[in-house]
């Protein structure tokens, strides 16, 4: 029976001709990732083991990202415990803040994770890496730690659901408006324990920005991972970021999935998920009147350059709405620099917005831009649960570096083409 | 092994951050977890919960983010296992990683109402409750996560290897 181009990766890190889905396996891991919230959990845990030194240290990346720069005192020492234990264990893959970013953006401009690898991350956003055609994945932090001690972790090997890419998306859609129409589509739950495999001639024309996008909400529809095919500008990236090698596996031609869906980019419309689920779903044309008091572009899902430039793009000669709080954070400080360097982060300001150095903090209301009840916000991030942005009276809707960016104009959920772009 | 309480009921898709808000997360201490558990979806529930309770929810339980605080609030809060419909899977891998027993069990999560007195033998996956007088067969874990569990985690079934 054909594999999905996951077995197939899971496959070879299990030292095994095939495996099936169901199959529970234990494979090598090339990459193990915690930040300073999963972190101090899984130091903690690895107390406990007889073991003690770390397997790789080359193989582990600890980025303190989160509450990040420090927003309290007992964030500072969970910070210090994480950099302690990257001192004891002279762990390469250490980044202080000042070279640190948002990790998902980071670990792969820091060319540390390659097609064909297996990764995993005590972040459920890990599977942003699946965009480079690697097996990345988010566990806890218990996972994690045993990860970083045995380099190897053991999984369930997932069914797949085949997502075909096909047409060209028009000017102001992107990745972002992809994977919440996906998701609106089959719900958060709809690829519970799978893979999302995506393939397609449409997907020549999302640009790697797009892709990671896409992948690092895989987790918004329940899925254990989603995965993009290599192709020439994945070598690109790869060749641009990375001395490590990397190794091209595609899905056999008879691989068995659990369910097909096709998309047509063309098709697609910017797109908003309402609250207070990722599948809350509606093309912003059919969002009605509603008026916001925050405005966030960034995270890990939407803080790439492609991002800002789109950001940019709408905010150029136009100025924030009265009363509407905008904030801009780059994802890494290579993306901040280039940011300056285009000048973007003049229109930024000119505009009447604000830009923070890399941090998850306002994603998920930990700090740099908490809501207060009754309060609404149009951001670039993943999540719109209760209370994800600060009060459980606020509400988040997520969309893309675009749709925040006219929003932000008009003081409402609005697209460009609202603002004769 | 069983265990026997009253049951809290929860809907479908209780993310991670209402089961323990991001803003709790600056400690990864179980006790101060716990006094947070919950907080955003059910108030009331830490001053309500009792030892040996038993949390029952329906589909996706513990979806969203990866933070094992999430099954270790609500393990040192005094449930002492939760059945849903469905699990997201990392609160699965983690639930079972931390020894926080957790079944799959679609008829019960759709049975079972807040307060019903619950019983269920780990051993057999049967759950039956006592309010009602129905019982339910959960799904028993594969072998190897049996061994997990049986070690009380992932760290101690590592070192007995």
């Amino acid at each position: 029976m054909g594999m999905t181009m996951t077995q197939k990766i899971l496959a070879a890190h299990a030292g095994l001709e095939s495996v099936c889905a169901g199959q529970l396996i234990e494979a090598e891991l090339d990459m193990v990732l915690a930040n300073d919230i999963t972190g101090p959990v899984a130091i903690h845990e690895v107390e406990k083991l007889n073991m003690k030194t770390v397997f790789d240290k080359d193989k582990i990346a600890l980025v303190p990202d989160h509450f990040t720069p420090n927003k309290d005192i007992k964030s500072a020492e969970h910070c210090k415990c994480v950099r302690n234990f990257a001192k004891q264990h002279d762990i390469t893959n250490y980044f202080e803040v000042g070279e640190m970013g948002i990790e998902h953006a980071l670990l792969p401009e820091k060319g540390l994770i390659v097609a064909g690898e297996t990764c995993i991350g005590a972040d459920s956003h890990t599977c942003t890496y699946g965009a480079l055609g690697a097996f990345s994945t988010g566990v806890g932090s218990t996972d994690m730690g045993a990860g970083m001690m045995t380099g190897k972790a053991w999984f369930k090997v997932p069914s797949a659901i085949k997502i075909i890419l096909t047409g060209k998306p028009s000017k102001w859609v992107s990745g972002k408006d992809v994977i919440l129409h996906i998701i609106g589509q089959i719900g958060v739950d709809g690829a519970l324990y799978k893979s999302m495999e995506f393939t397609g001639d449409g997907i020549k024309n999302l640009t790697m920005d797009d892709r990671f996008s896409i992948a690092n909400m895989a987790i918004e529809a329940g899925a254990k991972n989603g995965i993009f095919p290599v192709d020439e500008l994945t070598i690109e990236y790869m060749k641009e970021h990375s001395k490590k090698e990397y190794t091209v596996y595609e899905a056999d031609e008879d691989a068995v999935y659990d369910e097909v869906i096709t998309v047509d980019l063309a098709a697609l419309e910017p797109t908003v998920a309402f609250p207070h689920l990722p599948e809350n779903t509606r093309v912003v044309r059919e969002a009605g009147e509603v008026k916001i008091d925050q405005v966030v572009i960034g995270s890990c899902t939407n803080g790439r350059i492609g991002d800002l430039r789109t950001a940019a793009k709408v905010l150029e000669g136009r100025h924030v709405a009265p009363g509407v709080r905008v904030i801009v954070f780059p994802a890494t400080q290579k993306i901040y620099l280039q940011a300056i360097e285009e000048g973007l982060i003049q229109t930024f300001i000119k505009a009447g917005a604000i830009v923070s150095t890399p941090t998850c903090g306002p994603c998920l209301g930990g700090h740099m831009g908490v809501l207060a009840a009754g309060e609404r916000a149009v951001s670039t991030t993943n999540r719109n649960f209760v209370g994800r942005m600060g009060h459980v009276e606020s509400e988040v809707y997520l969309a893309s570096p675009a749709v925040a960016a006219a929003s932000a104009v008009t003081g409402k959920i609005s697209e460009p083409a609202e603002l004769g772009l | 092994m069983k265990a026997c309480g009253r049951v809290h009921k929860y809907g479908d898709n209780v993310d991670t951050d209402v089961i323990i808000p991001a803003r709790y997360l600056n400690s990864s201490d179980p006790k101060e977890l716990a006094k947070s558990c919950m907080q955003d979806i059910d108030p009331e529930f830490v001053t309500r919960v009792k030892v040996g309770d038993i949390m029952v929810a329906n589909k996706n339980f513990g979806c969203g983010s990866s933070r094992e605080h999430a099954p270790i609030a609500i393990k040192a809060s005094g449930i002492s296992c939760v059945i849903a419909e469905t699990f997201a899977r990392i609160f699965y891998r983690n639930a079972i990683n931390i020894g926080l027993p957790i079944i799959e069990c679609p008829e019960a999560a759709m049975d079972i109402e807040a307060e019903d007195e619950v019983e269920i033998d780990f051993d057999s996956g049967m759950i039956f409750n006592k309010t009602k007088n129905r019982s339910y067969q959960g799904q028993a874990f594969p072998e190897f996560m049996q061994r997990i569990i049986k070690a009380e985690g992932l760290m101690n079934y590592i070192n007995q290897k």
